[in-house]
C-alpha cells in the first residue's frame, strides 16, 4: 500500500508528518511512500533527502490519492475531499470538537485514525503524539521565556559582582511541565513546580525541581490518567498558593489543561503583583489560557511590564525534531497496524489502542470509544493490614532476636559438648587430627571471606586444583602388593592428577586475563 | 627420619596453600597466589613420591613407573582441557573436576578399607569418606550434564523427593552400624550405591538458575571428601587442604544464597523454578513491549554520557563478550563513561561474568558489583541488559508474591533508558515474568546478542549526525 505525506495546510505550519528517517522505517514495514513536493521544506528536509530515503516525490494531487495519508492536523484542511473512498487518514483531528468533520469522513467511507485520541496507557505511549508535542512545547516555552527575560537563568559570581539565578515556577507537571522543568533546570534556573496530582511530586523532584505543595489542594487521580477538576475549597487554597509563588517568580510556565480546557489559574490580580520584566508562558493558550490576560497566539505586555506569551505554535518553532518525533509516533502506529510487515493495514478493533483511535471506519462513526480502564497511576491501595503499634512491633522484634540468640547459644553449647565427648573417646591420633581440622576450617573461613567477588571463579578452580591433593593418598597406595588395590589407586591417582594440572593451569590462564586499564 | 622430613614438607605445603588462597583476595596478588599453590603442590607431591617409593611393597621401579604413568596421564589430559576450554564453559569444567575429586575419594576410601586393619574409628572414617565422595561424584556429574545442556536443566520433581533423600540417609546410617560391627564389604558397597543415587537425585532436583550455588556447594563437598580421606589415612596435609576447600565452598554457597535472598536449605532441597509457574500464569500478559533496532541503540549510545552494561548468562551463551568489549572500548574512546554492573549470581558460577569480561580484555576496574553500582543507575543515560533477566527484575522488590521477592537486584529501571538484549519474550531461569520489559523506559532488542552488539558497533563507527 501507498502512504502519502502531504504538505501541511495551516499557514505558518512548519512541521511535516514524515522525515527521511521515518520514511526509511515505513518502507521497512512494506509500504511505498509518496511525499508531496516541498513537504519537508519548513523543517529543513529537502525533497532530495526524501528521495534518497526511498520516497517518491509527487505533486499534491497524487499524495491525496494514496491509500494512507498522514498529516499533522486534519482540522480545517480543505483538501480532505480529495481522499479516495476507502482511504485511511492518520492525523490529529480533535474528534470531540469537530463532529462535522467526523460525520463527513464517515459519510465518505474513510477510515480515520485520530492521533490525538490515543488512550493513555503504557503500551500506547510510543504512538502518543500529544506527549511528543507537549514535550517539545515544554522545552520551547522555556527557550521563549529565556529570550524575553532580561537576565541570565543561571546564577553567576564574577569579578563584576554576582547575579541571582532566575526563579522559574511551573504549573502542571504533565509531559510539558516536566520538559519545562528539565529545560529550565539545565539552563541553571531555580525551579519550583506544582501539580494537583500528589503522586507526580516524585517525578517533579526527579527532574531537579522543588515540589510546591498547597495544603489540602491535592486530589485523587482519575482513572484515565488525566487530572480532574478541583472542588471549590481546594480551588481557594490553590489560588492562594499560586499568588505567593507567582509573586516571587521571574518566569511562570503554565501547562494546566484538563480535557482540552484551560482552567484559570493566574488571575489579573496575580499578574499585577508580579515584578516588571517577569515572563509568563501560557502553554494552555490553545484552550483559552491559564492566565486571565493571555491572548492565544499573541505576545502581550501588561501595564506593569509583565510579558505574557500565548503562542500556540511552539512545536512548530522546532520543526526538525518535532517532525522527527511525530514521524516516529506514526511509524510506531503503522507497525502496530501492520503486524505482518507486509505493507497492508490490518485494523484490529478489539485492541483498545486501535479502537480508541478509530473515529470512523466503513461508513460508521465510532466516536467516542468505550472508556479504557487502564490507569497511568496505580489503583489506590487499600490498607488491609491492621495498624501495628510501633512500640509493640519493636518489642516483638526484640523478642524474636533474643529467642534467636538463645537458640544459637544453645546450639553452639550443644556442639561444644558433643565435640568434647567425641574428642574424649577418640584415640589420641584422631584427637590431633580433629584439632588440625578445626583450626584449618577457621583459617579457611577468614581467608576466603576476603576474596573479591570478581575472583570467585579463579578461586573455585584454584581450590579445585588444591583438593586434588587427595592424590597424595592414592600415590601411597599405588605401591601395595595387592594388585586390586594398586589398580584402584592408579585410577584414583590418575583422575586426581588431572584435577591438579587442569585446575592450576586454568586458574593461571584466567588470572592472566584480568588487567587494569592501561 | 624420612617420615618426619615428609611431614615437615607437608607443613610447608599447607602454609603455601593458605597463602595461595589468601593471595586471591585481590587481582594484584592473585597470580602470585596461583604460583604459590603450584609450588606447594610440587613440594607435597615430590615428598609423597619419595615416601611412596620408600614404602613400596613391591619393586620400587614398578611403583615408580606407575607413578610416572599417572602423572603423564594427568598432565596430558589436564593441560589439554585447561588450554582448550572456553571461558564460557568454565562452569562445566569446574563441575567435572569436582566429580574427579569425588571419585578419587571413593576409590581411596575403598583402598583404605582393603589395606588397613579394622578399628572402629577408622571404619567410621572410611564410611564417611566414601559417602561424601560418592555424593560429590554423581552430584558433580549431573551438574556437568546440566551445565553443558546434555541434560534438561529443569528440576526433576519426583514425588516425595525429600522423603527419598531421608530414607537414603537413614539406610546409610543403618549400613554404617552393620559395617562397623562386621567389617564386611557388602554394607560399604551398598552404601556407595545409595550415596551415588542420593548425589544424583540431589542435584537433578535443583533448577538451572541455582547452579552457582550448586557448583560452589559441590566445591565444598569435594573439600570435605578430601578431609575425610585425610582422616582415614591419618594425613594432616589432606585434612588441612580439605578443610580449606570445604570452608571455601561453603562460604561461596553462603554468599550466593545471600545474593538470591534464599536460605541454603531451600536451595539444596531443590525444586526452584517450578514454583514460579503459579506467578507466571497470573502474570500473563503484562502489557506491550517496545522494540528497537541496533542503529537506534547506536544513536542513543553516541549521545549518552553514562552507560552501564549488566551482563548475564545470555552473554556467555551468545559468546558476546568480545563484541561487547569492543563496543565498550569504542565508547570509552569517545568519552562515554561505560561501566559494568555484575550481579553476584549472574552466570552459572560465582564470578563467571568477571572471567568472561577479563577474557575479552575489559579492564577490571570498570567492572563493578551490585552494591558498588546500584545507586548510580539514577544518573545513567542508557543501560544495556545483555542476557540477564532475573537479576534485573523489578518484581523482586515490588511484588511480594513473586518467587524471587526480596532478592537484591540491579535497579536498571531507574536509568533514563534501558535496552534489553534478548532472544524472545521467554522468562528467565527462575521462570518468572519480568515487568521490566514492559516499562516505558525499556526497549527490547531481539536477536542474537553477539550479532546485535556487532551491528551496534558498526553503526556507531559509521554514525553521522543523527537526523
Amino acid at each position: 500500500m501507498k502512504i502519502g505525506v502531504p504538505r501541511e495546510s495551516r499557514p505558518g505550519e512548519r512541521l511535516v508528518s514524515a522525515t527521511p528517517a521515518t520514511v526509511a522505517q515505513l518502507r521497512k514495514l512494506g509500504y511505498d511512500v509518496v511525499v508531496e513536493e516541498g513537504a519537508g521544506e519548513g523543517a529543513s528536509f529537502p525533497d532530495l533527502a526524501y528521495a534518497e530515503a526511498g520516497a517518491t516525490i509527487v505533486p499534491e494531487a497524487q499524495v491525496w490519492a494514496a491509500d494512507v495519508v498522514t498529516t499533522i492536523d486534519a482540522t480545517g484542511d480543505t483538501r480532505l475531499n480529495r481522499l479516495g473512498g476507502d482511504a485511511t487518514l492518520v492525523s490529529m483531528m480533535a474528534p470531540a470538537a469537530n463532529p462535522g468533520l467526523v460525520e463527513d469522513l464517515a459519510a465518505r467511507g474513510i477510515t480515520a485514525l485520530a492521533l490525538d485520541a490515543v488512550p493513555r496507557i503504557s503500551r500506547a505511549q510510543s504512538i502518543d503524539v500529544l506527549s511528543t508535542l507537549s514535550n517539545v512545547a515544554g522545552y520551547r516555552a522555556v527557550i521563549e521565556a529565556a529570550e524575553e527575560y532580561g537576565g541570565m537563568f543561571t546564577g553567576q559570581v564574577t569579578a563584576a559582582g554576582k547575579t541571582a539565578p532566575a526563579n522559574v515556577f511551573v504549573i502542571g507537571a504533565g509531559v510539558a511541565g516536566l520538559a519545562a522543568i528539565g529545560a529550565a533546570g539545565s539552563l541553571g534556573a531555580q525551579v519550583r513546580a506544582f501539580d494537583v496530582r500528589p503522586e507526580v511530586g516524585e517525578q517533579i523532584e526527579s527532574m531537579g525541581a522543588q515540589f510546591v505543595q498547597a495544603e489540602a489542594a491535592q486530589q485523587e487521580v482519575s482513572a484515565d490518567g488525566y487530572a480532574a477538576e478541583l472542588t471549590a475549597e481546594q480551588e481557594a487554597l490553590t489560588a492562594q498558593m499560586y499568588a505567593q509563588e507567582t509573586a516571587r517568580a521571574d518566569v511562570v510556565v503554565t501547562t494546566a489543561l484538563v480535557r482540552g480546557k484551560a482552567p484559570r489559574t493566574i488571575t489579573a490580580a496575580m499578574v499585577a503583583a508580579m515584578r516588571p520584566g517577569s515572563v509568563i508562558v501560557d502553554l494552555a493558550a490553545s484552550g483559552g489560557g491559564n492566565c486571565e490576560l493571555t491572548v492565544p497566539g499573541e505576545r502581550v505586555v501588561t501595564d506593569n511590564g509583565v510579558v505574557i506569551l500565548g503562542y500556540t505554535d511552539l512545536t512548530s518553532r522546532m520543526p526538525r525534531h518535532t517532525s522527527q518525533l511525530f514521524g516516529t509516533n506514526i511509524v510506531n502506529l503503522m507497525s502496530l497496524l501492520t503486524p505482518e510487515r507486509d505493507g497492508r493495514v490490518t485494523l484490529d478493533l478489539d485492541d483498545p489502542v486501535q479502537r480508541g483511535m478509530t473515529v470512523t471506519t466503513g461508513g460508521e462513526v465510532l466516536w467516542p470509544p468505550p472508556p479504557v480502564q487502564v490507569s497511568a497511576a496505580p489503583a489506590p491501595q487499600v490498607d488491609e493490614a491492621p495498624q501495628v503499634d510501633p512500640v509493640e512491633q519493636a518489642r516483638v522484634a526484640a523478642e524474636v532476636a533474643r529467642r534467636r540468640r538463645t537458640r544459637r547459644m544453645t546450639l553452639a553449647g550443644l556442639g561444644a559438648v558433643l565435640a568434647a565427648l567425641v574428642l574424649t573417646v577418640a584415640p589420641p591420633e584422631t584427637q590431633q587430627h580433629l584439632t588440625v581440622f578445626g583450626l584449618a576450617v577457621i583459617i579457611g573461613y577468614y581467608v576466603i571471606f576476603n576474596v573479591s567477588h570478581s575472583l570467585h571463579t579463579p578461586l573455585m578452580s584454584q581450590t579445585n586444583a588444591i583438593s586434588g591433593i587427595i592424590l597424595v593418598g592414592a600415590l601411597l597406595q599405588i605401591g601395595s602388593a595387592n594388585a586390586v588395590v594398586s589398580a584402584i589407586a592408579f585410577v584414583a591417582a590418575a583422575v586426581a592428577s588431572i584435577n591438579i594440572f587442569g585446575g592450576f593451569l586454568v586458574t593461571y590462564r584466567m588470572l592472566g586475563m584480568f588487567r587494569k586499564d592501561a | 627420619m624420612l617420615t618426619s622430613f615428609v611431614q615437615a614438607v607437608y607443613l610447608v605445603a599447607a602454609v603455601l596453600f593458605i597463602l595461595s588462597l589468601a593471595g586471591l583476595s585481590a587481582q594484584t596478588s592473585a597470580r602470585r597466589g596461583n604460583v604459590l599453590g603450584m609450588i606447594g603442590m610440587v613440594l607435597a607431591l615430590a615428598a609423597t613420591v619419595v615416601l611412596a617409593l620408600q614404602n613400596s611393597e613391591r619393586s620400587p621401579l614398578v611403583t615408580g613407573i606407575l607413578i610416572a604413568l599417572v602423572f603423564a596421564i594427568g598432565a596430558s589430559a589436564g593441560v589439554w582441557r585447561a588450554r582448550s576450554v572456553e571461558m564460557t564453559q568454565m562452569p562445566e569444567l569446574i563441575a567435572i573436576l569436582h566429580s574427579f575429586v569425588g571419585l578419587a575419594a571413593v576409590l581411596v576410601g575403598f583402598n583404605s578399607y582393603l589395606t588397613e586393619e579394622a578399628d572402629v574409628v577408622h571404619q567410621v572414617e572410611v564410611f564417611l569418606g566414601v559417602f561424601i565422595g560418592a555424593i560429590t561424584f554423581t552430584g558433580s556429574v549431573v551438574a556437568y550434564l546440566k551445565l553443558s545442556a546434555k541434560m534438561s536443566s529443569a528440576p526433576l520433581m519426583l514425588p516425595r523427593r525429600h522423603a527419598l533423600n531421608l530414607v537414603g540417609i537413614v539406610a546409610s546410617l543403618g549400613l554404617m552400624v552393620w559395617f562397623v560391627a562386621q567389617n564386611a564389604l557388602v554394607p560399604l558397597t551398598v552404601m556407595t550405591v545409595i550415596a551415588l543415587l542420593i548425589g544424583w537425585h540431589l542435584v537433578a532436583s535443583i533448577g538451572g538458575g541455582d547452579m552457582p550455588v550448586v557448583v560452589s556447594m559441590l566445591n565444598s563437598y569435594s573439600g570435605w571428601a578430601a578431609a575425610a580421606a585425610g582422616f582415614m589415612l591419618g594425613n594432616d596435609l589432606l585434612i588441612v587442604v580439605g578443610a580449606l576447600v570445604g570452608s571455601s565452598g561453603a562460604i561461596l554457597s553462603y554468599i550466593m544464597c545471600r545474593a538470591m535472598n534464599r536460605s541454603f536449605i531451600s536451595v539444596i532441597l531443590g525444586g526452584f523454578g517450578s514454583e514460579g509457574g503459579k506467578a507466571a500464569a497470573s502474570d500473563g500478559e503484562q502489557g506491550e513491549h517496545r522494540e528497537v533496532v541496533a542503529a537506534e541503540v547506536a544513536d542513543m549510545l553516541a549521545s549518552a554520557r553514562s552507560v552501564i552494561i549488566t551482563p548475564g548468562y545470555g552473554m556467555a551463551v551468545a559468546k558476546a563478550q568480545y563484541p561487547v568489549a569492543d563496543l565498550v572500548a569504542k565508547l570509552r574512546a569517545s568519552g562515554v563513561n561505560v561501566r559494568f554492573g555484575v550481579h553476584p549470581v549472574a552466570g552459572r558460577l560465582p564470578g563467571h561474568m568477571n572471567v568472561l569480561l577479563a577474557e575479552a580484555k575489559v579492564p577490571y576496574d570498570v567492572v563493578l558489583e551490585l552494591d558498588e553500582i546500584n545507586d548510580d543507575f539514577a544518573e545513567t543515560d542508557v543501560v544495556l541488559v545483555i542476557g540477564a533477566n532475573d537479576t534485573v527484575n523489578p518484581a523482586a522488590l515490588e511484588d511480594p508474591s513473586s518467587p524471587i521477592a526480596g532478592m537484591p537486584v540491579l535497579e536498571v529501571w531507574k536509568s533514563q533508558q534501558v535496552i534489553v538484549f534478548k532472544r524472545s519474550m521467554a522468562t528467565g531461569y527462575a521462570g518468572v515474568q519480568n515487568p521490566l520489559f514492559f516499562r516505558e523506559n525499556t526497549a527490547m532488542l531481539f536477536g542474537d546478542a553477539k550479532d546485535q552488539v556487532e551491528q551496534i558497533s558498526q553503526a556507531l563507527a559509521s554514525a553521522t549526525v543523527p537526523v
